[in-house]
């Protein structure tokens, strides 16, 4: 085993090349790098479409940016609570591990409840997946979809960290609940990463 | 545990992000060309994502491979923008009236 790899108590028998302290670490950013590609797919499709279309609507114009500048700002906070209950279980502080987390959750939900009313309104207000009374029908389509896959993935991240609440809450401070979370916050900052370039491209630009 | 980290503090982190998405919901209202505010808007994402990337995902402390594998999607994303150019300059197309829907009272 490398030095590394001697450093942490949780490590796996045999060592992984890139994150020597764990596999499934490893793993993680494969998926991501996976997914990211599948995320900028989307986006670049998008990209094309707006640009090749010569009546696309203004999106902060109809689609209203204080509530996804606030949801951008719930996201940011809820990965600092993230890194702050890797620290607490670090610092072997397990009533810190499980505040952090259930804030962490806690701005995850409160993110997709303000999706749902964000979604209910600009339907009513006429945004339909396949049309809309301000331009190319494809705006309601590229919205819809870039960011409902994003909220899939925050639906999945709510799952994920709930039930690393729960092992954590219930096997303590040990060396292989600090990988777990780790590789959990992974996929959660990810989340943050995407919503920020969706956040851009979708609502801004 | 795990090792240390040496680096800006994760607070210092966020107030960098929140003042960064401040300035991105200013710069859109900026008497500015389009051409430049999307500059400055993607510049500004992409500072973004590299600091939740390099001190969150603490890739900054991982090994260079890992961080190689991990901007992968960022070039073949931006290499893929360069494929679609044909599309992007292709005569520019109207929605057809038939799939508009009319506008409901009371919103835009």
């Amino acid at each position: 085993m490398s030095q590394v790899a001697t450093m942490h108590p949780g490590v796996e028998p045999a060592e992984s090349p890139l994150t020597p302290e764990s596999w499934g670490k490893l793993g993680m950013w494969i998926f991501l790098v996976g997914d990211a590609m599948g995320f900028g797919t989307l986006l670049a499709g998008y990209g094309a479409m707006r640009y090749g279309s010569a009546d696309w609507p203004s999106p902060y114009e109809y689609l209203g940016i204080s509530l996804t500048a606030f949801m951008t700002f719930l996201l940011i906070c809820s990965s600092v609570t993230m890194v702050k209950a890797l620290e607490a279980i670090k610092l072997e502080r397990p009533g810190h591990v499980k505040l952090f987390l259930s804030l962490t959750i806690l701005g995850g939900a409160t993110f997709l409840g303000l999706q749902a009313y964000e979604w209910t309104h600009l339907i009513q207000g006429g945004l339909k997946i396949y049309g809309n009374p301000w331009g190319a029908s494809l705006f309601g389509t590229t919205f819809f979809i870039i960011t409902g896959f994003h909220g899939a993935h925050v639906t999945g991240g709510v799952i994920y960290l709930s039930t690393m609440l729960a092992v954590v809450s219930r096997s303590g401070n040990t060396a292989r609940n600090y990988m777990l979370t780790e590789i959990a916050g992974l996929y959660w900052h990810f989340v943050d990463l995407v919503w920020i370039m969706v956040f851009t491209f979708i609502y801004l630009l | 545990m795990a090792a240390t980290h040496a680096g800006p503090s994760y607070m210092t982190i966020f107030w960098w992000l929140f003042a960064l998405t401040i300035v991105e919901v200013g710069v859109i209202f900026m008497p500015l060309a389009k051409a430049v505010i999307a500059i400055l808007l993607i510049a500004m994402a992409i500072s973004k994502a590299s600091l939740v990337a390099m001190y969150f995902m603490h890739l900054r402390f991982e090994r260079l491979t890992l961080g190689l594998i991990a901007i992968t999607p960022l070039f073949l994303g931006t290499l893929l923008v360069f494929l679609l150019v044909p599309d992007h300059s292709a005569v520019p197309h109207k929605t057809s009236d038939a799939v508009k829907i009319a506008p409901v009272a009371g919103h835009k």
